[in-house]
């Protein structure tokens, strides 16, 4: 017994204590591993926006009869939303992989506060997001689409904070499903649609009849598309500019405060 | 804080709603794991023992009872417990996505290691476990046996005093096995980690654990020494066989006389498990012969845990896994489901 308690004595109790600002930087910097070792994912996921930039865009300018670079000027902020709505909003089916494949659980044994490994996956979300709205600006800019450079960083956080919400929230909604993977992507395509049509992002509203014009207002995805045209446009005092960060910071609060109940439960 | 045991579990219990069923699939879990023992939970698939380590590592809150393990309250100092544990849990500790050095040393972060701390070990552990051709590639790209080595190596990053290890040897091949063990033997042999496993393999529990708890149905239902619990409950099983049935028929008697355990006769054979066998055996042959009957073969096959978990529950843990309705994985289903009921303090 007398030499246990030596070696106990030898080896201090140097145990980690949980600190939520740590763990959620080591979280986030884990989550950025797989992107910074292999960059070229990111251009893989752009595929959708330029598919719409490339074949959608054209049908707009000549159905609009407006000069392309107008029509970019509307067209180019939706496709980064849709960056957003289509990436972002799928991010779950990492988690839910990773809780089917074992490496969840083993983050829940770490001494890690359980905020943090969701905050840190949110935030996470920022990365990709940034490059590659900053990719399609980059492709539209030749065609006669202006960039606003104040405009366009006030642009990118907005979109940002619009992720960082939906992300927790693909989250949420993954562990909420947990090894259910049809019933995740069941209910994520059925809510991604709608938003998409019902936020003017492909198509104006205007036309559209009173019921959906109604629906569209309550539709954050609405704001924040509302938002990123003003400020894009560089017209950054805009009211829209406000209601879409009214919309994203309500998104982000939501989907964080979901988020980290849901893991707060997890096993 | 020495003396006191590593790990101590009282009345630990859980139960799930399963399809608005009450499963219990651990009942009253009550043991003491000492600083330095390698101990094994062996059973079939269902019978509770990852749920029992599911709950040892404040993966998931009991029912009823507590447990302190590293001296701190499961329910009350889930947080300090974390941090003085390694846990290989039944699936992939690494994720997919991610390199396996990458791994590594995410994991050495979250244990509060620095950068250069957590190379070192993540470049030793790699070494040891025979992972040097592998650390760059991706988890997803390695086979079976060079995941498991990655979860122990993650399991060890922080060379914590305790391991557990759930099912740490299940799909991979009897070398992969091998090595496995030799490593984590050596690792113990170094640090004087205590490891705590669960396995439904009887020569994994037999050859390598100092103290075999034998679970089934949620309850441990012995706990001793593999030797112990071979010769205790289960005895060598001896074949003598005859010329005929009648030599076989009076050879009954003679046996009976030398034991207290029942001597049957089937055919011209007549058979008998019994302890300490391999003395019983020349020791009949001699009777038999000074009875005037002549032995024309003599075996005996000493005991496996099976035979344990025969005469202490009347199936072979081979039937037991198959007959359960629930397995492991449904069982920790069951967990997620049942959390929002029973969620205890967690940070």
């Amino acid at each position: 017994m007398t030499t246990r308690m030596e070696q106990d004595q030898a080896r201090p109790d140097t145990a980690v204590r949980a600190n939520v600002a740590r763990d959620t930087w080591n979280v986030l910097t884990r989550e950025l591993k797989p992107v910074a070792r292999d960059p070229f994912t990111l251009i893989f996921s752009l595929v959708q926006p330029l598919v719409f930039l490339g074949l959608f865009a054209p049908l707009l300018i000549g159905s609009s009869g407006q000069p392309v670079g107008e029509t970019l000027q509307w067209f180019v902020p939706g496709v980064l939303v849709m960056i957003v709505l289509f990436g972002t909003g799928a991010t779950g089916s990492n988690l839910q992989y990773e809780m089917m494949t074992g490496s969840h659980e083993r983050t829940l044994v770490a001494p890690l506060s359980r905020s943090s490994l969701l905050v840190g996956r949110a935030l996470k979300e920022i990365a990709p997001i940034v490059v590659q709205a900053l990719i399609i600006v980059l492709i539209a800019w030749p065609f006669g689409f202006t960039i606003n450079v104040p405009g366009l960083v006030i642009g990118l956080a907005l979109l940002a904070v619009f992720g960082v919400g939906l992300g927790s929230l693909s989250y949420t909604l993954a562990l909420k499903t947990k090894n259910r993977e049809w019933l995740f992507w069941g209910v994520q395509q059925t809510l991604i649609f709608p938003l998409l049509i019902l936020s003017g992002m492909l198509l104006p509203l205007d036309e559209a009849p009173a019921w959906m014009s109604a629906v569209a207002t309550v539709n954050p995805v609405n704001w924040v598309v509302q938002a990123e045209r003003a400020l894009l446009a560089g017209d950054l005092g805009a009211i829209t500019v406000l209601w879409g960060w009214i919309a994203a910071l309500v998104l982000a609060v939501l989907g964080l405060w979901a988020g980290v109940r849901a893991i707060r439960k997890s096993s | 804080m020495a003396n006191e045991p590593i790990i101590r579990a009282q009345g630990l219990t859980k139960r799930f709603i399963v399809k608005k069923k009450t499963v219990e699939a651990v009942t009253d879990l009550t043991f003491e794991v000492d600083r330095g023992d390698l101990v094994a939970f062996l059973g079939p698939n269902g019978a509770g023992k990852s749920t029992s380590l599911r709950m040892l590592t404040t993966l998931i809150p009991p029912t009823a009872g507590t447990a302190h393990v590293v001296g701190f309250d499961i329910l009350k100092r889930p947080a300090d417990v974390r941090a003085r544990i390694g846990y290989v849990g039944q699936l992939t500790s690494g994720s997919f996505a991610q390199r396996a050095r990458d791994e590594l040393l995410s994991q050495g972060a979250f244990y509060g290691m620095s950068r250069s701390a957590a190379s070192r070990r993540a470049d030793e552990l790699i070494e040891s476990l025979d992972l040097t051709a592998f650390a760059t590639r991706s988890v997803q790209q390695l086979s079976g046996g060079q995941k498991r080595r990655l979860d122990v190596a993650l399991g060890l990053m922080h060379a914590p005093p305790l391991l557990f290890l759930d099912e740490p040897s299940t799909g991979l091949d009897p070398q992969s096995r091998a090595n496995l063990w030799q490593h984590i033997l050596d690792l113990r042999v170094q640090h004087g980690t205590t490891v705590f496993l669960t396995t439904h393999y009887l020569e994994e529990a037999d050859r390598y654990a100092e103290r075999v708890m034998v679970m089934d149905k949620g309850r441990v239902i012995a706990d001793d020494t593999a030797a112990a619990l071979k010769a205790n409950l289960a005895g060598d099983l001896l074949t003598l066989g005859f010329a005929s049935a009648a030599d076989a028929e009076r050879a009954v008697a003679v046996v009976q006389g030398l034991t207290d355990r029942d001597v049957r006769r089937q055919d011209a054979a007549v058979i008998l498990t019994a302890p300490e066998g391999d003395a019983l055996l020349p020791a009949a042959v001699r009777a038999l012969d000074a009875a005037g009957i002549r032995v024309s073969r003599a075996t005996g096959v000493p005991p496996t845990l099976d035979d344990v978990f025969l005469a202490l529950t009347g199936r072979t843990l081979r039937e037991a896994g198959e007959g359960e309705p629930s397995d492991e994985t449904e069982e920790s289903d069951a967990a997620g489901d049942a959390a929002s009921v029973t969620t205890g303090a967690q940070s």
